[in-house]
């Protein structure tokens, strides 16, 4: 892909990654008004009032489908389960707790190996609405808390459909030697809001590998933040998202490397497309002091297939420690590979076809490590859809294919909120 | 114009590239033919054009005709797009392949050979087919699920183009030094790749090339020259032979020299 625009910087001369105030107060924390730097780039206009923390009048049913053994509970607001791992950075992730008046919590027992994923669905019943944003659904808060004992091994995906204005925090506790995927999927309707701090703590020697998947939805902004409680631990996070016209995707991510011998991994690829869209990735890392050992390397890359789409990527690095095995970071936006497109002219393949080829090669390094069939395909069936629209005469519209890729009609099993 | 066998007709080819300083004339009147079953070597220093006409007849955008004609089989290919040119029977092995991260080797000849055979193939045939070929050019099966060209070493890539040739079955194709960059035993295995499409009868093949070495492995009928954009000289098999001992410094120092065939006096072959 051609770099048009890098903004990958040395290590050594990063910034100082900031340092926010963590409460669960809402009113601890400052009401943005978009000079923050956690603020900056999210369009406040289009939060729907959420950083005021406005009352519930709509509704995200979680249904819970989980394989013979895993716990699936309803804790409430005052279980010392919530809050151990995620402390809210801002006033939308305090109030996300505060008013979800309590969690679904999904456990998978110690040494428990799970051969099939726990599927929660989070639906938002607010009104279908392929005008967009025009007659916004309620406002719902949820949280989800979710714990692998010492050595589990498992897969969760969090599947979030229907049209809803939500704020929902997920935390998710990876106890030692334990070895977590969780995949969180935003296969929202239009006019949808989802604000959301995912946090994540690892444990001793564990493994987290963490999939974000962006598609629909208004507006989303995700705040992913890893943790490690102990050295050895393994974090490999990985994003996608596809941003169309109109749509603001806003992925924020902080690790934290405060333990010894710990390794990260961040890679986020996504695609913009049409007027107005607006991806924003932040890949913040810090090291500290103590964490010597410490192996860590973020990646965005951003494909930009039309005018008037606009990504920013900010990498930024700080590191208290000189002996680290490796820190870096790079990020690049671009547009199609021209070279590459007429390479797969020249063997016949037609114009259309040669632009799906490449964009589900550049996905494809991050889809295909999903290993739940169904949703893999799933989320290449829903870029595909994406893509073929943009041959569409105007005015076609856009949701009537992307529905192709919806969830099957599931059978729910487990705990309802 | 409609001729009984497939025929490429180059005529009178200018052709210029944008740059900073404006736009570039690069060829400066070209003229070949070359019909189905003949094989023809362009011959020329680094500079000379090849590169250009090669992706001149494959239709790349940058590289714009300001006048002349090029015809398959009396069909003005200049009026067709890239993937049509190639659905009409353009094969164009690239001297620079290009990577294309994430589309695995055998889905994207799939993809190709569905285009330009109009259907897609059947699938048991399909996969007995690709399997011949690639052990025919020693090609580790492993690479049909890698990345196209991504990570290949040289002779893999060149390789690589042979096998998609071998595939596409086209009218023509264009081989743009194709053997450079290959030690002995792959450019064994890569001119025996072209010569088993040559022995079909099926393929014009115009094979580019800096170097006479591939012409030990392949047996061209015709010889052209080219410096400065133009075919400066044309001949049979023999010629490279000369070009083999004396280089191209006789066409190239002190301009365009006295014993040269005009270029563009009537087509050859
Ligand atoms: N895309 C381009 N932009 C500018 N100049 C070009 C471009 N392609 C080729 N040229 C110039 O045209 C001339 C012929 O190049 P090329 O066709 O690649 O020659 P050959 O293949 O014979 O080595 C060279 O001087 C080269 O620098
Ligand atoms: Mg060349």
């Amino acid at each position: 892909m051609a770099v048009i625009d890098a903004t990958g910087r040395p290590p050594a001369a990063a910034g100082a990654v900031p340092r926010p105030v963590r409460s669960r107060d809402p009113q601890d924390h400052v009401v943005p008004t978009g000079r923050e730097e956690a603020w900056r780039f999210t369009p406040l206009r289009r939060l729907r009032g959420l950083p005021s923390g406005p009352e519930a009048d709509g509704r995200v049913t979680v249904t819970v489908q989980a394989p013979d053994g895993v716990a699936v509970e309803r804790l409430d607001a005052v279980d010392a389960r919530i809050g151990r791992v995620l402390t809210p950075a801002d006033r939308v992730a305090a109030f996300a707790t505060a008013r979800a008046g309590g969690a679904t919590a999904v456990t998978i027992p110690a040494e428990a190996a799970l051969t099939e994923p726990v599927v929660v669905r989070l639906h938002g019943e607010g009104p279908a609405n392929a005008a967009g944003a025009a007659s916004a659904a309620g406002v719902a808060y949820g949280h989800l808390v979710i714990e692998a004992g010492p050595f589990a091994s498992g897969t969760v995906v969090l599947d979030h459909t229907g049209s809803a204005t939500y704020a929902g925090n997920v935390e998710v506790y990876v106890g030692h030697g334990a070895s977590l995927t969780v995949i969180s999927v935003q296969d929202w309707d239009p006019g949808t809001v989802h604000l959301g701090a995912h946090a994540f703590s690892v444990g001793r020697d564990a493994t987290l590998r963490s999939f974000i998947v962006t598609l629909g939805g208004d507006l989303v902004r995700l705040n992913p933040t890893v943790d490690y409680r102990g050295p050895g631990g393994d974090a490999e996070l990985y994003g996608v998202f596809f941003t169309d016209a109109g749509q603001h995707q806003e992925h924020r991510l902080l690790v934290t490397h405060e333990a010894r011998s710990c390794r990260s991994r961040v890679t986020y690829k996504g695609a913009l497309r049409g007027e107005s869209a607006h991806a924003v990735w932040i890949g913040d890392v810090v090291i500290g002091a103590d964490a010597v050992d410490t192996d860590t390397y973020e990646l965005n890359r951003n494909l930009v297939l039309t005018d008037g789409a606009r990504a920013d990527s900010v990498p930024n690095l700080e590191i208290l420690t000189g002996e680290v095995v490796g820190a870096g970071h790079a990020s690049a936006t671009g547009r199609f590979d021209d070279e590459a497109l007429f390479y797969l002219q020249s063997r016949g393949i037609p114009p259309a076809e040669a632009r799906r080829l490449v964009v589900h090669g550049f996905f494809a390094e991050v889809i295909d490590r999903i290993d739940v069939p169904e949703l893999h395909d799933r989320i290449m069936v829903s870029v595909s859809a994406r893509l073929g629209e943009s041959e569409l005469p105007d005015g076609a519209d856009p949701t009537e294919t992307s529905d192709l890729a919806g969830p099957a009609e599931p059978a729910a099993a487990g705990a309802p909120t | 114009m409609t001729t009984a066998v497939s025929t490429l007709e180059i005529r009178n080819l200018h052709v210029s590239v944008e740059t900073e300083e404006g736009p570039r004339e690069i060829l400066r009147g070209v003229d070949l033919t070359v019909r189905k079953g003949e094989t023809h070597a362009i011959m020329g220093p680094n500079g000379s054009g090849k590169s250009t006409l090669s992706y001149a007849i494959a239709g790349h955008p940058k590289y714009i005709v300001t006048d002349g004609s090029i015809t398959l089989d009396g069909e003005d290919l200049l009026a067709m797009s890239v993937d049509a040119r190639a659905r009409a029977g353009v094969f164009l092995a690239m001297q620079y392949p290009v990577e294309i991260p994430g589309v695995s080797v055998s889905n994207f000849l799939r993809s190709s050979a569905t285009a330009v055979r109009g259907e897609a193939p059947k699938l048991r045939t399909w996969v007995k087919e690709v399997k011949t070929a690639m052990a025919d050019l020693e090609i580790d099966p492993a690479f049909a699920e890698r990345g196209v060209n991504e990570g290949f070493s040289g002779g893999e890539k060149k390789r690589h183009e042979v096998l998609q040739m071998a595939l596409l079955k086209p009218k023509i194709a264009v081989l743009d030094e194709t053997d450079s960059g290959l030690d002995v035993d792959a450019l064994r295995i890569v001119s025996g790749g072209v010569e088993a499409v040559r022995a079909r009868g099926e393929t014009g093949i115009l094979l580019i090339t800096h170097y006479t070495r591939i012409l030990r492995y392949i047996k061209p009928e015709f010889v052209h020259v080219m410096t400065a954009g133009r075919i400066v000289d044309e001949g049979g098999p023999e010629l490279a032979a000369v070009l083999e001992d004396g280089g191209y410094d006789r066409y190239v120092k002190g301009g365009a020299a006295a014993a040269v065939t005009p270029a563009g006096a009537g087509a050859v072959s």
